[in-house]
């Protein structure tokens, strides 16, 4: 067998493990493991210039392609300031594997130099987390840790390895494990065939039902079986923000997202309905609006693979913990095969009374109350001129609300957002984890003045990887989702809420090298917008003015029930 | 409702702080909690006496199962159980409150393990309930300090918690 120091091993397992590149930078506790990098050939490795945006390249590149992505981090600063990202896809379910450097094991809770509990303080947002205390182990724990980070509801796993486990002159055998298996930790593979058959039989007999999913079928690579499903029952479809591209777009029976700022159709569907299929999404806040008044006539079917999410925050009446894949292959096999059908004529009413929600409001928004264009209209010239094929990488705000409200994903893994954390700063970061691995195709970054900032120096990673990401600033001069909060509940009172103090976009990135484009009125947008996309090989930075007084809408009014919504500032239900 | 969760877990560093920590971050309670080694060095026993409504609990055991270090877990009120605490009380022990201490420590079936001239310390065994009702019953009594483990749980009759 071969002798590999424990820094080789774990260059080596990362290897073995099918991992191209990982994201990362180096420090003190990291040296023997960036030696054994720079060493070999196989795995590349990527220098960011913020630890941050290298979780946030791992986190996007798992969403893309639902493997785990891998970031490489010292111990001490560089740890912490991996905590965001880490937490990131935390709280999206994201699978991602996230090497830290400790120092020496005998000097650890000594208050060594840039010593910190890495395994402590990333505890409460990580799926699991190692320390390795015997280099020996180290194959062992890094088989571990993807097999935990991509099984079961995916999620983060923390390796942090102390510095004496990697020291090049000590050797030990190496051989990577085919498998794994853990006595305390067996993730389910199917759903309870009676509970499906239960939630099939109410599904025929639904009047008004409402198929709600989210991340888990992007997630779970169950989006072709959700269509099937949806296509044979002919029902309604809405995704959570999350979710988007688990269900087409454009198809008919999708009625848009649900929530905060759903579609006025969906988030009156929901209220309305008689019967939910919810499957891996979990009822979370922005979705359910005031919990206590949320759907009241539904009989609910939660279909979910983590059992602490199904009954969390609303009862549901048909439990089913299993992956979404294997649920939906059972009901489409159970629908086919039932002699019941649906009841046609309540289905149609239901249709028909959905169609009229659509007619009023349809997601129209004004474009005559000011001079300036509008950011949705931004972002259906966007959807327009990549054929609503681009990988769209979001940051937070009011530009994240309108990517996902007016691009229309028609394949999941398109669209790729901070959903539970909502982290400014994700959205480049994203865009060039997901541009690295899918070189091909075009990459958004869609983002604002303020978020943008957040990992601005990412540029420079840009430039010296050659990585031609196109970045569609929706410039409101604000932090909009703030002042929007502000005009609606603060009277207007917009504290720190504008910025006044904006670099030169266009110069900044021509810094960097790459290509600024400045657009302020709609008559220039799509030529403007095309050309960039023309520039495959170039980043292009386009620095769109939009007005700063749009808001996002419909929005729910806090605490109401679903069907609680201001579609306008001055229309409300 | 009060309820006693029997957690058998991995024996490795880091374990329990991950209880603890899934406890403080989820707002759980937390009234007791033991936890040692058991037959199998492997493994770690722990009980914890939580209160909470049925959802609050559905949501502890399932948080607790989904602890990669978790290897089972068992909500011991669901069924017929045993729950033991032990205690140790030291008292103030002069004059009169000498005798009395040994005969409320004897109804109760406790033993007197430590004695000096002015001091008691009297070992108690069983329900939570019986160790608050023996603190009542000497209430005029000096109590210089009270050492209690919390409470441990096991199912009765062939019911085990075992891999």
């Amino acid at each position: 067998m071969e002798l590999l120091s424990g820094a080789e091993m774990v260059v080596r397992a990362l290897r073995d493990e099918g991992v191209k590149y990982i994201y990362g930078y180096p420090g003190g506790a990291l040296l023997h493991v960036y030696d054994a990098l720079f060493q070999q050939d196989e795995v590349e490795h990527i220098l960011v210039r913020h630890e941050q945006a290298a979780t946030h390249m791992a986190d996007a590149y798992a969403r893309a392609t639902n493997k785990p992505g891998v970031a490489l981090v010292t111990s001490g600063p560089g740890a912490t300031n991996a905590i965001t990202g880490i937490a990131t896809a935390y709280m999206d379910s994201i699978p991602m594997v996230v090497i830290t450097g400790q120092v020496m094991s005998f000097l650890i809770g000594e208050d060594a130099f840039q010593e910190t509990d890495m395994l402590g303080i990333s505890r409460p947002i990580v799926k699991h987390n190692f320390s390795v205390t015997r280099a020996e182990d180290i194959p062992s724990i890094i088989k571990k840790a993807f097999y935990i980070a991509q099984t079961g509801r995916p999620g983060p796993v923390v390796i942090d390895i102390p510095k004496d486990m990697t020291t090049p002159t000590e050797r030990f055998p190496y051989e990577y494990p085919k498998s794994v298996k853990l006595r305390s930790y067996n993730p389910v593979t199917k759903g309870h065939s009676g509970q499906i058959r239960k939630a099939v039989d109410m599904l025929l007999a639904a009047k008004r039902p409402m198929i709600y999913t989210g991340g888990g079928i992007i997630m779970g690579d169950a989006s072709a079986e959700l269509t099937e499903l949806a296509h044979l029952l002919k029902y309604p479809v809405t995704n959570t923000l999350m979710g988007l591209g688990g269900f087409p777009g454009t198809d008919p029976q999708f009625v848009g997202m649900l929530g905060m700022h759903g579609s006025y159709e969906a988030n009156m569907a929901m209220h309305h309905s008689d019967l939910i299929l919810a499957i891996g999404a979990r009822f979370d806040d922005r979705v359910t609006n005031g919990v206590d008044k949320f759907c009241p006539t539904a009989r609910i079917i939660h279909v979910d693979i983590d059992p602490a999410s199904i009954s969390k925050t609303v009862q549901a009446d048909v439990p089913i913990v299993g992956p979404s894949k294997a649920v939906l292959e059972e009901m489409i096999q159970l629908v086919k095969e039932s002699k019941k059908r649906p009841d046609q004529d309540a289905i149609d009413a239901w249709w028909k009374q959905i169609d009229e929600w659509r007619a009023r409001h349809g997601g129209r928004y004004r474009t005559d109350d000011s001079e300036m264009m509008k950011p949705q209209q931004v972002i259906e010239m966007l959807c327009k001129v990549t054929n609503g094929d681009a990988f769209v990488c979001s940051d937070v705000g009011q530009h994240q609300m309108f990517a996902a409200q007016y691009y229309k994903y028609n394949k999941p893994n398109r669209w790729i957002n901070s959903g539970g954390l909502g982290t400014m700063g994700f959205g480049l970061p994203a865009a060039m984890g997901v541009k690295m691995n899918f070189p091909e195709s075009d990459v958004v970054c869609v983002t604002g003045e303020g978020s943008i900032q957040m990992n601005i120096q990412e540029l420079s990673t840009c430039k010296q990887y050659d990585i031609p990401v196109k970045i569609i600033c929706l410039n409101n001069q604000s932090l909009g989702m703030v002042r929007q909060w502000q005009d609606m509940n603060y009277e207007s009172r917009h504290s720190q809420s504008y910025m006044n103090s904006l670099p030169d976009f266009i110069k900044l990135v021509e810094s960097y090298g790459h290509v600024g484009m400045k657009v302020t009125k709609y008559a220039d947008l799509e030529n403007a917008m095309r050309e960039a996309f023309a520039m495959k090989d170039r980043l292009v930075f386009m620095d769109i003015y939009v007005d700063p007084f749009e808001h996002v809408y419909p929005m729910q009014v806090p605490r109401g029930s679903m069907r609680d919504m201001w579609l306008s500032k001055t229309e409300r239900t | 409702m009060r309820h006693i969760i029997s957690v058998l877990m991995e024996n490795e560093p880091g374990a329990l702080s991950r209880v603890v920590g899934l406890f403080s971050q989820r707002n759980f309670n937390i009234e007791s909690l033991t936890v040692a080694p058991t037959e199998d060095s492997t493994l770690s026993r722990m009980t914890v006496m939580t209160t909470g409504d049925e959802r609050v609990i559905e949501q502890i055991t399932k948080q607790l199962n989904k602890l990669i270090d978790v290897v089972k877990v068992v909500d011991l009120s669901e069924g017929d159980h045993i729950e033991r605490e032990l205690m140790m009380i030291k008292f103030k022990a002069n004059g009169q409150m000498r005798a009395e201490i040994k005969r409320t420590a004897d109804i109760f079936r406790g033993q007197i393990i430590d004695i000096t001239p002015n001091t008691y310390t009297v070992q108690l065994v069983g329900s939570s309930d019986k160790l608050d009702a023996f603190i009542a019953s000497l209430g005029n009594a000096s109590i210089m300090e009270v050492v209690r483990s919390g409470v441990s749980g096991i199912a009765r009759g062939e019911k085990v918690l075992t891999i």
